[in-house]
């Protein structure tokens, strides 16, 4: 994880197009700026932070189903639950299923874990809409590469 | 017609936090019920789930916006109610 860059997962561990699910794994740092103010002496990783976590694990896996054509944005956050506290150093499991591809939108529901125990979960909207431009298309793509995306699923057209 | 538009009234009265009442075949879903972009997201889904069916939401936006429709004929919510009723008998067919 690259909090400051918002670069939230470090790897696609699987993902299943037939299932329409992912799994991704995300490592949170032991050292951020963030935890100098969240909290001092007491560093926990933001739900918000989590939550943007549980939405890129399922863009990710909107992005496969759109085989990179489309671009999914967060739109709506549902049922958000977050059930015990991230601290620094904590290996991240996060999951996400793909409940509903609509016209322009999808539905995800997602959560997290560590060792098994579940940290959150959400329903989660994303509109779903052609990439604003080439610049934003290739750094998707780039970090694509980054982080594993499967060559199974055309990440370059 | 009528169970169509029962469903939707209900799921926009539901989703929306708009009076029942309140929600009439002639109500027009953006200018009388006031509903926004993202709140018809949620009330897409749900029309989605419940028949089984996947309203172009894409290609009306794109019709109205090209000036070859209007909203009333995808947005007044007895005409809404036709549109899904010919989806749904679309899929069936």
């Amino acid at each position: 994880m690259r909090l400051e860059y918002f670069q939230l997962i470090d790897r696609i561990v699987e993902l299943r197009l037939d299932d329409r699910t992912i799994s991704t794994e995300a490592t949170v740092p032991t050292t951020s700026t963030i935890f100098e103010g969240h909290f001092p002496g007491y560093p926990l990783m933001p739900g918000v932070l989590l939550v943007e976590t549980m939405a890129q694990t399922s863009g990710w896996l909107v992005v496969a189903a759109n085989r990179f054509e489309r671009m999914p944005f967060l739109a709506a956050v549902k049922d958000a639950k977050f059930r015990t506290f991230v601290t620094p150093g904590m290996v991240l499991a996060v999951t996400a299923t793909l409940l509903h591809e609509g016209s322009g939108y999808a539905v995800t529901k997602a959560s997290i874990s560590t060792k098994g125990k579940p940290i959150c979960d959400a329903v989660l909207t994303l509109r779903v809409m052609p990439f604003p431009n080439e610049e934003m298309s290739q750094q998707m793509r780039a970090q694509a590469d980054r982080i594993g995306f499967p060559s199974e699923v055309p990440a370059h057209g | 017609m009528s169970s169509t538009f029962e469903t939707i009234a209900n799921i926009i009265a539901e989703t929306c936090d708009i009076p029942r009442d309140s929600i009439t075949p002639e109500s027009h879903a953006i200018n009388d019920l006031g509903i926004d972009s993202l709140d018809f997201l949620d009330i897409a889904f749900a029309i989605d789930k419940a028949f089984g069916i996947k309203l172009p939401l894409e290609q009306w936006t794109q019709e109205v916006n090209d000036g070859k429709a209007t909203t009333d004929q995808y947005f007044v919510l007895k005409n809404l109610s036709a549109r899904i009723d010919e989806l749904v008998a679309a899929k069936g067919a």
